[in-house]
């Protein structure tokens, strides 16, 4: 059998084995009183479609928070890595404070989030702002820090400016560095905005994204649509990723290292 | 008739790295158009250093050291660098890699595709050029390296062990294009080896160096005729010249106090 028709068919049928285990395990192992508990994966995906209108316009929403936090951060981190590479100085002035961004719990963010900019879509960007920034910033930091000794050397004794051995060296070699962060806040978009959606998602009047839908359901004790819920965001997840792996391939599989053939 | 001064001259140079034993002492030496210098010594005996303050890499801490008459801050004409590893920016293909002094340059487009054209021939590498560096040998990688140093048409040219990394037969090869290319561009050369037979080879003059301070032992005219070939390693004059220099070399290795 050809190699990349075994890579398709092997999660397919790990994937089979695991819902025949999901169904096993319902009728075995759980008392039949606590069924209700793990929906039966034909109730989840009834409850898919029943929910459908309402779980696409929040996939809608939360998409588009988790789409432009993770844009602003990729901007902004991106600018902020540029500044930080500067100078071990500036690093040492402003790493601290970074870490703080980060240690910051979002549970204890939120409310003030809200206070301040009022809940809603503004709310949610900025969440997931937050949870991304980070990782961008300290991979793309590295990244620019750590170019070759000799191809510096080659670039200052080329009488390189201080631009061009930034846009010409510094920002390409730090590319896969760069990647590295984006493929980490990619898959925390989603979660971020999912998040951010359910503290401070549900502005008034408007309609809420997977995070408000969440807590909806659970309030209602609709199992199968919480399930369902989750499905919807780890497929949201999934397409974020995807989209930077993509995104990563374009950029680097001509002259990475990590994209070499085994073969060769 | 005045004489033009010579392509780089030291007086009485010394290097020191803040407050250590100087790492080069009394190095008097002259190159003139045309030279093709080897320097060989010990490990430690500063050629690299040497080559680093003729390329203004590193300032010189006494003495005097010009570069066509002038302090190397200052020198006119184009000085180009090959360094020990082939050094090419592996995102770039083989042809903007050659490209990448002159981009640096900002010299027109044309004038850089003829100058990266005529580099890339030089070099034999045309067929190659929109590979990436990791898609070349070692040998291609340093031709690459090469040929980025002669888009500068440089008329001085410092080569820091080049070929070092490279098997015997690759090496050899390597020889004979580069004097090939120096029939076409009359460069002057600086070319630190370890290997008593490329320097033999290639050179007009051999500077044997010791170590600790560096310094120079022995200066070495090597008057065999260009073009020189494979008859020429193959000749008793020849083969006469690396018994004499490594005999040299081997008396300056005993001799240098142990570092």
């Amino acid at each position: 059998m050809k190699r990349h028709t075994l890579t398709v068919l092997i999660p397919v049928l790990t994937g089979a084995l695991m819902i025949g285990l999901w169904y096993a395990a319902r009728m075995t192992v759980i008392a039949e009183d606590q069924r209700f508990l793990l929906p039966a994966p034909d109730a989840i995906l009834r409850a898919l479609f029943e929910k459908g209108p309402m779980l696409w316009s929040a996939t809608v929403s939360t998409a588009t928070g988790a789409f432009l936090g993770f844009g602003a951060a990729v901007a902004l981190g991106f600018a902020c890595a540029l500044v930080l590479s500067l100078s071990p100085f500036v690093r040492a002035g402003f790493y601290p404070y970074l870490m703080v961004l980060q240690l910051t719990p979002i549970i204890v963010v939120a409310p003030i989030l809200i206070l301040w900019v009022g809940p809603g879509l503004k709310s949610v960007v900025i969440i997931t702002f937050l949870i991304c920034f980070f990782p961008l910033v300290v991979n793309t930091t590295q990244g620019l820090v750590s170019t070759d000794r000799n191809l510096i050397e080659l670039f200052r004794m080329g009488r390189a400016s201080r631009w061009q051995e930034i846009f010409l060296l510094r920002v390409p070699a730090a590319l896969p560095y760069f990647f590295t962060g984006l493929r980490i806040a990619a898959t925390l978009a989603p979660i971020g905005a999912i998040v951010g959606d359910a503290y401070a998602g549900n502005a008034a009047g408007g309609q809420g994204g997977l995070g408000f839908l969440t807590i909806i359901f659970s309030a209602q004790f609709q199992i199968p649509a919480l399930f369902a819920t989750a499905a919807v965001s780890c497929l949201l997840g999934f397409i974020f990723a995807g989209a930077v792996v993509g995104l990563s391939w374009l950029a680097l599989h001509q002259w990475h290292d990590s994209y070499q053939r085994k073969d060769l | 008739m005045i004489e033009p001064p010579p392509v780089v001259e030291l007086k009485d140079v010394a290097k020191r790295f803040g407050h250590r034993p100087p790492v080069l002492a009394g190095i008097t030496l002259s190159a003139q158009a045309g030279d093709f210098i080897s320097l060989i010594g010990p490990s430690g005996c500063g050629k690299s250093t040497l080559l680093r303050l003729i390329a203004d890499l590193s300032p010189v801490s006494q003495g005097q050291l010009l570069v066509g008459g002038r302090p190397p801050a200052q020198a006119t004409g184009e000085l180009a660098f090959v360094f020990q590893e082939p050094t090419l920016l592996p995102w770039l293909t083989l042809r903007h890699n050659v490209e990448v002094l002159l981009r640096l340059r900002q010299l027109p487009a044309n004038q850089r595709r003829a100058r990266v054209d005529e580099a890339l021939s030089l070099v034999r590498l045309e067929a190659f050029a929109t590979q990436y560096p990791r898609q070349l040998s070692g040998g291609q990688k340093m031709r690459a390296s090469l040929a980025r140093a002669l888009t500068l048409e440089p008329a001085l040219l410092l080569l820091d062990e080049p070929f070092g990394a490279l098997d015997e037969m690759t090496r050899d090869h390597l020889n004979e294009e580069l004097l090939a290319i120096r029939e076409r561009q009359r460069w002057t050369a600086f070319f630190v080896t370890h290997s008593v037979a490329e320097a033999v080879f290639l050179s007009t003059r051999i500077v044997i160096m010791a170590a600790n301070p560096g310094r120079i032992a022995h200066e070495i005219p090597i008057d065999l005729p260009y073009p020189r070939t494979l008859e020429t390693r193959l000749s008793p004059a020849y083969q006469k010249q690396v018994a004499n220099i490594s005999r040299l070399l081997r008396s300056v290795e005993t001799t240098s106090p142990v570092s």
